[in-house]
């Protein structure tokens, strides 16, 4: 059936602001948005700009506004958003070119929160001891690909960029409810700044935004009530 | 277009886990360089499901001997057996040393790394299936991406991330740097460096089906083989069984690990007649020739009867959603059915390739079949060939290989780094390239000669003709298919003209890549008369291992390969009849 596409384009070479673009596609109800990104870009405009690289929603690149809502394109079908198709880029980020935004200060913050494992104690030969228990209480961060769908939804990263954001938030989580991890003074002291969690006005729209349904709203709930206990 | 001058110690091409393993080792040691065309997290890395072979025992006894006799039986007595035994050996650690970096398994209630069992792992030498996965869900892969990316972040790795190697300057048999060029700006970017290694992964979108993410295009070992080097194995390419239904989406084998079950369009568990002692849990070759069988057979479900089901419904809602989470919801999101309900339509999907640019076991480039190894050049990962997986990797091993043997690149860089002085690369090493760049800027863009068409054409006549099953016939017909794709490749033209992201270009010069490999794997699997693991020829039913226990070495030339071979280096363990 025919699907219609109307995409926000921007060619930094030549446009001095975005521009809707219009595209009629043959495609099956079952087809990825990606699909129709692809049969635009492969056989009629390969002018196209969009990222994209795993194609079933687990390398997160290919992020963007479907209907108006940040989806990732090769996780949702053409029979769930309807027709017509309404693309933009994720909102917040610097646009520099058609759907591709300007990674650069989502990664930022995301290096803020320390990232990594602390913990200074020598584990010794063997794994350190985990229960199953311990292990739940980070399960849901843990599966956070970085697609900054979640922060660009949100409508205080919109207006102050320099608010560290869900996404930053959700990898701090990840860390500080880990019973091997021993940075939690350190996070909590990031996160406490004027740009950290508490700048969140909890508008969940982080949580619908997730595509690998994170409970990310509730993960920030955490660390502000961790934050409160700790202090 | 502007040209910008770099110089590192060391660079690394590929941000998956072998690249980044193989980073964490060398970055204390040198000016160190990151060169990915993706940004790190994106790496296909992080679409590995099922989990990471160790015989740690923390489930029953296990011996990493064990381990090491499934691989090679697991790669029909191909692999060559020093490198498996280091393989299996270091993996214990390996697995010990990502738990310290943080990496969160799933945990056995005592609070050990809970393993899980998969296909062709067993104990004592085939007794039984093995509980030697360790696991973090159904994304242990994306858990040792993420795990890796944030011991780098802690270490304050260099990266120059969305930056594409396209070249590298080898002269005097000596590496002199490599030449990138970068996404968001169109420049070209000339890294001088003494050490390169190439950890880009795997090449499956040469088949229409395939499990491999887009950007899976064969770049490394692509660069190496238009500069004369060899590409070791390429006649060895597996394909997966459970792919979902005419997308190729991946549904891990530790959905059969934890008890699931292939059938027929009957109901049958068919597996019980082609693998009777360990049946579902066969290694990888066996199943997809099993599911393969059963098509042809007329005994393949749905309308074209040409796919199988897996059936999960047995396992219980509690076990689904604890174990595999993911690969049920890929289920739910593609197929739009409830795999706690119904079966799922699966059929076998381009996977992994056991093949690629071949390594001595210390990571380090070999430039022949006699291992002349060439200096400061390394690979490691889906992109190397050690060889650990012979004719047939085993399911887990390939999380395995990407730390342990990129961790053997770290150190081999290092290494070399330490005995030797920088050289100097020329101003104008970036020329060819810019020059190839421009001309396909220029040239005036024709339908006919579109990336997508050729491409399209490209996998549809591997997926036919070199897939599962091969003859001489078919393997003959797709030479001469690549010799047709490859004189529309030489007039390749592109609608982009612009320099920001300019996608369509890198499409076109992954074709290229794409193109090479298929030369390389057509011709070899014409040349081994014989079949061995997943390398199945029809008219050559039988393993010969009087004329074939031996690696291809393919050698590119004109549009096809020049081969040689390299005998295997045996072990403990004498080649003897395949049966599970």
């Amino acid at each position: 059936m025919d699907i219609s596409l109307k995409i926000l384009r921007y060619d930094p070479e030549s446009d001095r602001k975005g521009h809707w673009e219009n595209y009629i596609v043959d495609a099956e109800p079952e087809e990825r948005i990606l699909d129709l990104l692809h049969k635009i870009k492969w056989f009629e405009d390969g002018s196209l700009s969009f990222r994209r690289s795993c194609a079933h929603g687990v390398c997160g690149s290919d992020a963007m506004v479907i209907n108006g809502e940040n989806m990732l394109a090769c996780q949702v079908l053409v029979k769930e958003v309807g027709n017509p198709i309404k693309i933009e880029p994720i909102r917040g980020l610097p646009v520099v070119k058609d759907l591709i935004v300007d990674m650069e200060p989502f990664f930022e913050s995301y290096k803020k929160v320390m990232p990594y494992l602390i913990n200074e104690k020598e584990p010794g030969e063997r794994e350190r001891l985990q229960s199953p228990e311990d292990r739940d209480k980070f399960e849901d961060t843990t599966k956070c690909i970085l697609c900054a769908a979640c922060t660009t939804s949100c409508p205080v990263f919109w207006t102050a960029e320099a608010y560290v954001g869900p996404a930053a938030i959700v990898n701090a989580h990840r860390f500080i409810f880990d019973s091997r991890d021993q940075g939690t003074t350190q996070r909590l002291e990031i996160l406490k700044d004027v740009n950290g969690a508490f700048r969140c006005r909890t508008a969940f729209n982080c949580t619908s935004a997730c595509p690998r349904g994170i409970q990310v709203t509730k993960a920030i709930e955490d660390i502000k009530r961790e934050t409160l206990l700790n202090n | 277009m502007k040209v910008i001058k770099h110089s590192f110690d060391g660079v690394i091409v590929g941000a998956g886990g072998a690249g980044l393993r193989a980073a964490i080792e060398a970055a204390p040691h040198m000016k160190l360089a990151v060169i990915t065309k993706l940004y790190p997290t994106r790496s296909h890395t992080g679409a590995a499901q099922g989990g990471m072979s160790a015989a740690l025992a923390n489930v029953e006894e296990d011996n990493w001997n064990w381990h090491a006799f499934d691989t090679v039986k697991g790669s029909d007595y191909l692999a060559d057996q020093p490198a498996v035994d280091i393989l299996c050996k270091e993996a214990i650690d390996a697995v010990i040393e990502l738990e310290h970096w943080g990496l969160p398994f799933s945990r056995l209630e005592n609070g050990k790394i809970a393993q899980r069992r998969f296909g062709g792992h067993t104990v004592k030498e085939g007794e039984s299936p093995a509980f030697r996965a360790c696991y973090s869900a159904d994304r242990t892969g994306h858990m040792i991406l993420q795990t890796l990316y944030q011991k780098c972040v802690s270490m304050g790795v260099t990266f120059f991330d969305e930056f594409q190697v396209l070249d590298i300057k080898i002269e005097d048999g000596i590496c002199q740097g490599v030449i990138a060029y970068e996404l968001a700006t169109g420049d070209i970017h000339i890294f001088e460096t003494r050490a390169v290694t190439f950890a880009t992964g795997g090449f499956g979108k040469i088949f229409k089906v395939s499990s491999n993410a887009h950007s899976l295009t064969g770049d490394g070992p692509g660069i190496l083989y238009q500069k004369g080097l060899p590409l070791e194995d390429m006649e060895f390419y597996q394909f997966h069984p459970t792919g979902i239904y005419r997308l190729g989406i991946l549904l891990s084998e530790a959905a059969r690990g934890e008890g699931g079950i292939l059938r027929n369009k009957d109901g049958e568990r068919f597996m019980e007649r082609y693998a009777p002692s360990i049946k579902d849990l066969a290694p990888r070759d066996m199943v997809s020739r099993a599911i393969a069988t059963e098509i042809s057979a007329g005994n393949g479900a749905g309308p074209d009867s040409d796919y199988v089901y897996l059936d999960l419904t047995h396992l219980g809602a509690e076990t689904i959603k604890k174990k595999l989470p993911d690969i049920t919801d890929f289920v739910r999101t593609y197929v739009k059915i409830e795999p706690i309900d119904e079966p799922i339509p699966v059929q076998p999907t381009a996977h992994y390739a056991m093949g690629g640019i071949p390594t001595d076991i210390n990571s380090r480039v070999v430039s022949d079949e006699k291992g002349t190894v060439l200096p400061g050049v390394y690979a490691a990962g889906e992109a190397a060939c050690v060889s650990v997986h012979g004719a047939n990797r085993l399911g887990t091993n390939s999380l395995l290989d990407i730390v342990v043997f990129g961790k053997r690149a770290g150190q081999s860089m290092v290494d070399y780094v330490t005995q030797t002085k920088p050289n100097s690369i020329s101003e104008s090493a970036s020329d060819d390239l810019s020059k190839k760049i421009n001309s396909l800027v220029e040239k005036e863009h024709t339908e006919e000669f579109s990336v997508a068409k050729i491409r399209k054409d490209l996998q549809e006549s591997m997926e036919e003709n070199a897939k599962i099953f091969r003859t001489r016939e078919t393997l003959e017909k797709q030479t001469e298919i690549l010799e047709e794709l490859r004189e529309r490749y030489e007039n390749v033209t592109i609608f982009d003209k612009s320099k920001v992201h300019n996608s369509e270009l890198v499409e076109a010069i992954e074709l290229d890549y794409l193109l090479d490999m298929s030369e390389a794997t057509v011709a070899s699997a014409l040349a081994r008369n014989e079949s061995r693991g997943a390398h199945s020829r029809q008219d050559f039913p039988d393993r010969d291992d009087e004329n074939f226990m031996k690696h291809s070495f393919a050698f590119k030339k004109d549009n096809t390969a020049n081969l040689k071979y390299r005998d295997v280096e045996l072990g403990k363990y004498e080649p003897m009849e395949r049966k599970y």
